[in-house]
């Protein structure tokens, strides 16, 4: 840390933002400054405004009313173009390189070509930013065959390329294992350190406590705190997040009156899914998981962890009977429902309506009829009795809010009672309340005697639902205690 | 709501274009009224125009219409309908040909099955290649319609030359390889018949079965058909493939038994790749195709009596199908509500970089995303307006 750049003056400085979409207010008088030197967490629950606002930052959206200046200077961004040349770069939750290029590739694409394509040149760019940097990322590699967190790194690299001393990262560490998390947040560091303003987009308490200097909290497109992280503290944080009085019972307090449940009524029940010495490889042939042998029994949570890699999605995907094992037997029910992480991807067409999304489970073997009026029903129960807000069954699913498209999602799995569930990641990037929903609802399954297999990259949330833990390190699988030490140095390899 | 703006819109493009079209032609210095009013007289300007020239044209283009519009929404990308309907057509002739004899009052339905057929087995070389091999099927259903066409050039020069071998093509169907008139006196057949019923069979079925579904699905987003639906993607496309090109080797089977009789080189005029117009202009929706099938066989009727009576070269119709297209791209960007369909062009291009990459499990990898996108592109407007008509 360089505390001689940590001047009190801001690199860059929104004020008093406000921002309509139609009849929607997402902004009503937001503020942020970020102090050159540091890092800055923008802390707020879902649809608080903070993508809008930073969004704002970037040129991506011209703000109705209100300021941004940088170096004290009153700036008008007229596109991302705009904000990249004055040295204001984001990195998307949604990642934005060519899939079919390099990363040396996309980063010259990204830094403005002009004349020839020099590609030894490009490589070498690439390398002496990611030293700059503090980390490694491999030219040469294709960006669709990158990892999340690889492709995470590509995207501040771009960024970097074009100059950045304002870095904004929305919501970056939700896709990533802790470890790399810690890696990105210490690159963060060296960005701060270097004289830059490196902004947070994030939800996680915790997170912009441990590593940001300064911390804006929004609240309804309302900047509601804005201190320094050493100044501050969790309580007065979420009361800023939502709203005071309200009182918060963090999930996993209830975690130790549930396990002996647990075992006495369902100790004794016989496992619905069943998995011995498999092996699997993902869609490159690459084997990701060597060996695995576990069962889960009704009742209960099986919780899996593992850095991003280990073999866990590919594990996942089998155990929800979406993927054949290369060797090894598997038995699992005929029908398991599955959240995938990416519901967007995976589990969603946008395009459909909701009816239409709550028939694509088991559209596979359905034949025959597709009965609409039913079909709209029983979505329409399933919106009653989950609580997803929506106009109605005919609804657009892409219209829904992120945490609402979750809850679609989950409620669909559990819908046609299942024996067994599979859900990845399943309430990340969600807000707190919707969190909670989703996790009742898990918890719910169990209890009704569901098997539950529940990936998180949320060790504290995998702590506090599951029942057992296995960890995943380099395709092997190991049960370990319901304990975040050693669950953390198993998911490391230094157990 | 959505329907009726579609169906708005589609018309206002039309005017648009024939105003266009009538101002191209008085800066040709041509008599731009007369013409369009020829292009009337030709089209629907009576009974016989209608029936004759119209309907006669628009079967072939409603049925290879409905072949590209089941196709593109399922995000396969056939653009070999022209192929697939002269292989249907000279399969056809053959059957008509060879088989009468035994066949007997038999001989058109016959011969209407084996066009079918022959497009499907057609369409499947295609599709095995993309499901086997991860070659994109906009190069391979293209390439394939110069095979059909060469191929068809040999037929009418080798074993189905007429006895004299001077003309290059078959002799004339007996008569009851012939599909029957619809209204005597005219030259509307029974085939018309089928493009008008097949039209509705086709939205049911995309609309109200679970098949029909599956296809939704997979073209809007494969990756979320094969993993929340447990969809056989590739089982999907390949039926798809093969029910395009049923559809338009039928349409070539019914264009030789009820209209040409005779096997030659030119049977089709481009039907086949007037179809993707005639697809796109109804949003990929099968019953606009009938709309839309009809509107350009009666731009294609009436371009010749416009040549006829206004000495206006018939080409010129061609202009306005193509203006016509590019106008509906134009009019689904201006309007954001749409603007999916404008996406078709950017779309387009991503699936075919995407899917460029070899393999079968990158091409389905690829297309999670580019033609995935493509295809939430093409049946966003779709799916939403069909949504609405369920209840």
């Amino acid at each position: 840390m360089d505390l001689h750049r940590r001047a009190d003056h801001s690199l860059i400085e929104l004020e008093h933002v406000a921002k309509r979409f139609g009849t929607v207010a997402a902004l009503a008088g937001a503020s942020l400054r970020a102090r050159p030197g540091t890092v800055h967490a923008l802390l707020g629950e879902n649809g608080a405004g903070k993508t809008t606002l930073m969004r704002i930052a970037f040129g991506e959206l011209r703000p109705d009313s209100g300021e941004l200046r940088m170096d004290g200077e009153p700036v008008r961004l007229a596109s991302p173009a705009d904000a990249l040349a004055r040295g204001i770069g984001m990195v998307h939750q949604h990642f934005t390189a060519v899939p079919a290029m390099t990363v040396a590739e996309n980063v010259a694409l990204a830094s403005g070509p002009r004349g020839r394509f020099r590609p030894a040149k490009a490589r070498a760019r690439v390398l002496e930013l990611c030293a700059e940097a503090g980390f490694t990322l491999d030219p040469e590699a294709v960006a669709a065959e990158l990892s999340v967190g690889m492709q995470q790194r590509l995207e501040i690299v771009k960024a970097l390329a074009r100059g950045a001393r304002v870095l904004i990262l929305d919501e970056p560490t939700a896709v990533l294992a802790p470890a790399e998390a810690g890696e990105l947040l210490a690159m963060l560091r060296r960005f701060a350190s270097r004289g830059g303003a490196a902004v947070l987009i994030t939800h996680k308490l915790r997170e912009a406590l441990s590593v940001a200097d300064d911390i804006t909290v929004l609240r309804r497109g309302r900047t509601t705190l804005s201190a320094r992280a050493a100044d501050t503290d969790a309580g007065q944080l979420t009361a800023a997040m939502l709203g005071a009085g309200t009182v918060v019972t963090p999930h996993r307090d209830r975690a130790g009156e549930r396990a002996p449940r647990a075992v006495a009524e369902h100790g004794e029940h016989e496992a619905v899914i069943e998995a011995r010495d498999l092996v699997l490889s993902d869609d490159r042939g690459v084997t990701r998981v060597r060996g695995v042998s576990l069962a889960v029994r009704a009742g209960e949570i099986l919780g899996v962890a593992g850095v991003e890699g280990a073999g866990q999605h590919e594990l996942l995907r089998a155990l929800a009977g979406r993927m054949e094992p290369v060797s090894g037997s598997l038995r699992i029910p005929e029908h398991t429902g599955f959240v995938p992480a990416d519901r967007q991807r995976d589990a969603l067409v946008l395009d459909f309506t909701l009816a239409e999304n709550v028939a694509l489970a088991g559209a596979g073997a359905r034949r025959g009829r597709m009965r609409w009026p039913a079909i709209e029903r029983r979505t329409g129960e399933i919106l009653e009795r989950y609580g997803i807000v929506a106009s109605g069954a005919r609804a657009v699913a892409r219209s829904l809010s992120g945490g609402n498209q979750q809850k679609l999602v989950l409620a669909r799995e559990l819908d046609g009672a299942p024996r067994a569930l599979v859900a990845e990641n399943p309430t990340r990037g969600l807000d707190i309340a919707a969190t909670a929903a989703l996790q009742r609802q898990l918890l719910e399954a169990r209890d009704a005697g569901m098997a539950i297999v529940l990936y998180s990259s949320d060790l504290e949330e995998l702590l506090a639902l599951a029942d057992r833990l296995v960890v995943m390190f380099e395709g092997w699988a190991s049960e370990v205690a319901l304990d975040g030490d050693a669950a953390g140095r198993a998911m490391l390899g230094t157990a | 709501m959505s329907w009726l703006r579609r169906v708005a819109t589609v018309a206002l493009v039309s005017l648009l274009a024939l105003a266009l079209l009538w101002l191209a032609l008085r800066l040709a210095g041509l008599d731009a009224t007369r013409a369009l009013a020829a292009l009337w007289d030709g089209s629907f300007g009576n009974g016989y125009a209608l029936t004759s020239a119209t309907l006669v044209r628009a079967t072939p283009l409603i049925l290879t219409g409905l072949a590209v519009a089941i196709a593109f929404r399922a995000g396969v990308w056939n653009i070999g309908a022209e192929g697939q309907l002269l292989v249907g057509a000279a399969t056809a002739a053959a059957v008509g040909l060879l088989a009468t004899p035994l066949l007997g009052a038999f001989a058109a339905a016959a011969a209407l099955a084996a066009g079918a057929l022959a497009g499907a087995a057609w369409a499947w070389i295609a599709a095995y290649l993309r499901n086997r091999f991860g070659v994109l099927e906009v190069i391979s259903t293209i390439m394939l319609n110069f095979v059909a066409l060469y191929a068809v050039g040999y037929l009418v020069r080798g074993p189905l030359q007429e006895p004299m071998h001077i003309y290059p093509q078959s002799v004339p169907l007996p008569e009851p390889a012939r599909l029957p008139r619809m209204i005597e006196g005219s030259r509307l057949h029974w085939g018309f018949a089928l493009a008008l019923l097949a039209a509705p069979a086709a939205w049911w079925v995309l609309r109200y079965t679970a098949a029909g579904f599956r296809v939704r699905a997979v073209g809007q987003n494969p990756s979320a058909a094969r993993v929340a639906g447990m969809v056989d993607v590739r089982r999907t496309t390949m039926r798809v493939f093969l029910a395009s090109g049923a559809l338009a080797g039928l349409a070539g089977a019914i264009e030789l038994t009820g209209v040409t009789f005779a096997l030659y080189e030119n049977v089709s005029p481009g039907y086949g790749y007037t179809a993707i117009a005639v697809a796109l202009l109804a949003g990929l929706d099968p019953l606009g195709v009938l709309a839309t099938g009809v509107f350009f066989g009666a731009l294609e009727a009436g371009a010749l009596a416009m040549q006829r009576e206004a000495a206006v070269p018939s080409v010129v119709v061609n202009v306005v199908e193509a203006l016509l297209v590019l106008l509906i791209l134009a009019a689904a960007r201006w309007r954001g509500g749409s603007a999916a369909l404008a996406r078709l062009a950017g779309g387009a291009s991503g699936s075919a970089g995407g899917n460029g990459a070899a393999g079968p499990t990158a091409t389905e990898r690829a297309g999670g995303g580019a033609a995935g996108s493509t295809g939430a592109a093409l049946g966003g407007p779709v799916s939403a307006a069909s949504a609405e008509a369920a209840g």
